[in-house]
């Protein structure tokens, strides 16, 4: 602290360099916020996903459907604890921009088996009481101004092409932060007994969750679940639901790898642009650097005065930037509901610090061997 | 009455000392069979045309440069080879520098700037401050503390370099060329300072000069020509 003095009237020598640059790490930081969002909206899916859950889906693809009596099925299977299913709804709620996701679901099941849901319990008893009765996640409520009470009008294109009407009797909450609440669940009796009516699709579902009795098994049951429903006209592939969730993720590409190309250019710009700054700021003062040495400073403080300079550059830039990629990211999905995950975790704002400290010191080092490398007598001369 | 020259006074000595400079393969002598025998106390004027390598010798003394041959001994300790490390340790503890052009951090004030070597040492905060204060009151400059180089004039610039080389009581003030970039008011204001710092408080000074108004105010001056000592100027 006793060196801050020097250091800041150092850094503020020259003050449209210095806000330059730290304009450029900021900016370079904020980029770094949103992408960190993006991913984590994209790919979080597979974070929050549990680790004793299975999907079972259609062996050929997702969008077949799995007939609804392999449910009793399954639960004979050993090792499975718990078994529900979802199936995709795919409705628009009155323009096609106001995405959230739909899907009919046995309450009881559904939500023994998530358990980040969390609903209240007079709103589980109204929702088992109608039949017609949705729940919706608070995220979605809060989005459209929906409350308890309200009717949802649903307009499914893959469900009859019909307009169908929800009594909202529940609104749940995430667990975590990162839990999903953009979804609206209803139930299945109801969405089944209509399917009945019109004679097409009733009694099939989208994909199942399993629940599996021993985590460290799940790989075994996985193959005991494919196993039973082999050479049957609805095969299935049973796969841990973090595999499921970067599969969906991966139809959109290898988005770790995206992000990374894209923060690995920008911080190498900024290297150059820091690094740039920090060797012109040493150039200037060799010779302040010289009288340093010559009343006593050694090769290694004047290495510390150098690299805490450019970490103070680029900690700040990086501090700034996180701060505002935060506060904009706290506005929420940008896109209307494409990334309902969309936030700055906690361990993504730490990885940003540090490589706040790591770009300081890369873009310091240099300079500051260079510092170190002259000799007093020579350093002096160039005052 | 003791032998000025005997060990037990001599702060500064150097014996048989030579520099040499590489300038591609090429050596170049600065110093050459150098010996010298500073007793503690003593103003030392050195003079000599440039390039005689005065200030060579007063780098050699600071510890801010090697000897290619010899012995430099301060305080009764070998500085000739000693790491840089511990040399700047060293530097730090027995010798203040006070530079032709004052050399002072323009991004600090007048009171932080003689604070510098303060920072090196284990001092608090309070303890620093008044070491500052102190040494910001023996050259007049206390109403100067907040005010920073660029609003100072060479005079009180001088000045305030003068206190940084002071604060932390070196045992041997180094001055190279003081008053070189001064008027005469100034420069003797200056002068009158080291005068007082020598008389006064028993300093041990070695001034580099080229002025003999200036190498007047010591009280021996000797003359480098062609890095060799010589009693008096060789025309």
């Amino acid at each position: 602290m006793k060196f801050l003095p020097l250091i800041w009237g150092n850094l503020m020598r020259r003050k449209l360099r210095t806000s330059l640059t730290i304009l450029s790490v900021l900016v370079a930081f904020v980029l770094f916020g949103f992408l960190c969002a993006i991913k984590q909206a994209l790919v979080g899916g597979v974070e929050l996903a549990g680790a004793d859950r299975l999907i079972v889906r259609h062996k050929v693809s997702i969008i077949q459907l799995l007939p609804q009596t392999y449910q009793a099925r399954m639960a004979r299977i050993p090792g499975v604890a718990a078994v529900a299913h979802q199936t995709w709804f795919g409705g628009i709620y009155q323009d096609p921009k106001n995405f959230f996701m739909q899907c009919p679901v046995v309450p009881e099941d559904f939500m023994a088996m998530f358990p980040e849901f969390k609903l209240p319990p007079d709103e589980m008893k109204a929702w088992l009481a109608t039949r017609t009765g949705c729940i919706v996640g608070r995220n979605t409520a809060n989005r459209f101004h929906l409350k308890i009470g309200d009717k949802i009008p649903i307009r499914s294109p893959i469900w009859m092409n019909k307009t169908w009407e929800f009594d909202i009797v529940g609104i749940f909450d995430g667990e975590k932060k990162g839990t999903d609440t953009t979804a609206l669940f209803f139930r299945y009796d109801y969405f089944d007994e209509v399917r009945q009516g019109m004679n097409w699709g009733a009694g099939l579902v989208g994909w199942y969750t399993i629940r599996v009795k021993d985590p460290a098994r799940a790989a075994e049951v996985a193959r005991l679940v494919d196993r039973e429903f082999e050479n049957s006209p609805a095969e299935t592939k049973t796969e841990p639901e973090g595999a499921f969730a970067q599969g969906f993720a991966n139809q959109i590409g290898n988005i770790g790898f995206i992000v990374a190309g894209i923060l690995g250019a920008v911080f190498f710009t900024i290297l150059l642009v820091t690094g740039s700054t920090m060797s012109q700021a040493v150039r200037e003062r060799i010779g302040e650097l010289g009288v340093l040495k010559a009343i006593g400073f050694t090769n290694g403080r004047v290495v510390a005065l150098v690299l805490a300079e450019s970490c103070l550059l680029t900690v700040l830039g990086g501090g700034l930037g996180l701060g505002l990629a935060m506060l904009l990211i706290s506005g929420g999905d940008p896109t209307g509901g494409m990334l309902p995950l969309f936030f700055l975790p906690k361990s993504n704002v730490l990885f940003g610090v540090g490589l706040s400290v790591v770009l300081g010191l890369l873009t310091g080092i240099f300079p500051a061997r260079r510092a170190t490398s002259l000799r007093v007598a020579d350093a002096l001369r160039r005052m | 009455m003791s032998n000025p020259e005997s060990p037990a006074s001599v702060l500064v000595r150097l014996t048989d000392v030579e520099k040499k400079f590489h300038r591609g393969s090429e050596d170049i002598p600065v110093l050459s069979s150098l010996s010298l025998a500073v007793p503690a106390g003593e103003f030392l004027a050195l003079m000599g045309p440039s390039g005689s390598g005065k200030s060579t010798l007063l780098n050699l003394i600071g510890g801010l440069d090697h000897p290619t041959r010899g012995m430099v001994e301060v305080g009764g300790e070998r500085v000739d080879g000693l790491s840089d490390r511990r040399l700047a340790a060293w530097r730090a503890r027995h010798i203040g520098f006070v530079f032709q052009l004052y050399n002072l951090m323009p991004v600090l004030n007048a009171a932080q700037n003689v604070e510098l070597p303060l920072l090196l040492t284990n001092l608090s905060p309070a303890q620093r401050r008044k070491h500052v204060e102190t040494a910001l009151a023996v050259v007049g400059l206390s109403h100067r503390a907040k005010h920073y180089p660029r609003t100072m004039s060479g005079g009180e610039q001088q000045r305030v370099g003068i206190a940084r080389g002071i604060v932390t009581d070196p045992t041997l003030l180094l001055c190279d060329e003081p008053t070189g970039d001064l008027d005469r008011k100034a420069g003797d204001e200056i002068l009158d300072l080291l005068t007082a710092l020598n008389r006064d408080q028993g300093k041990t000074i070695i001034m580099v000069t080229h002025d003999p108004h200036a190498s007047a105010r010591a009280s021996r001056t000797v003359h480098l020509t062609k890095g060799r000592l010589t009693d008096n100027p060789v025309a």
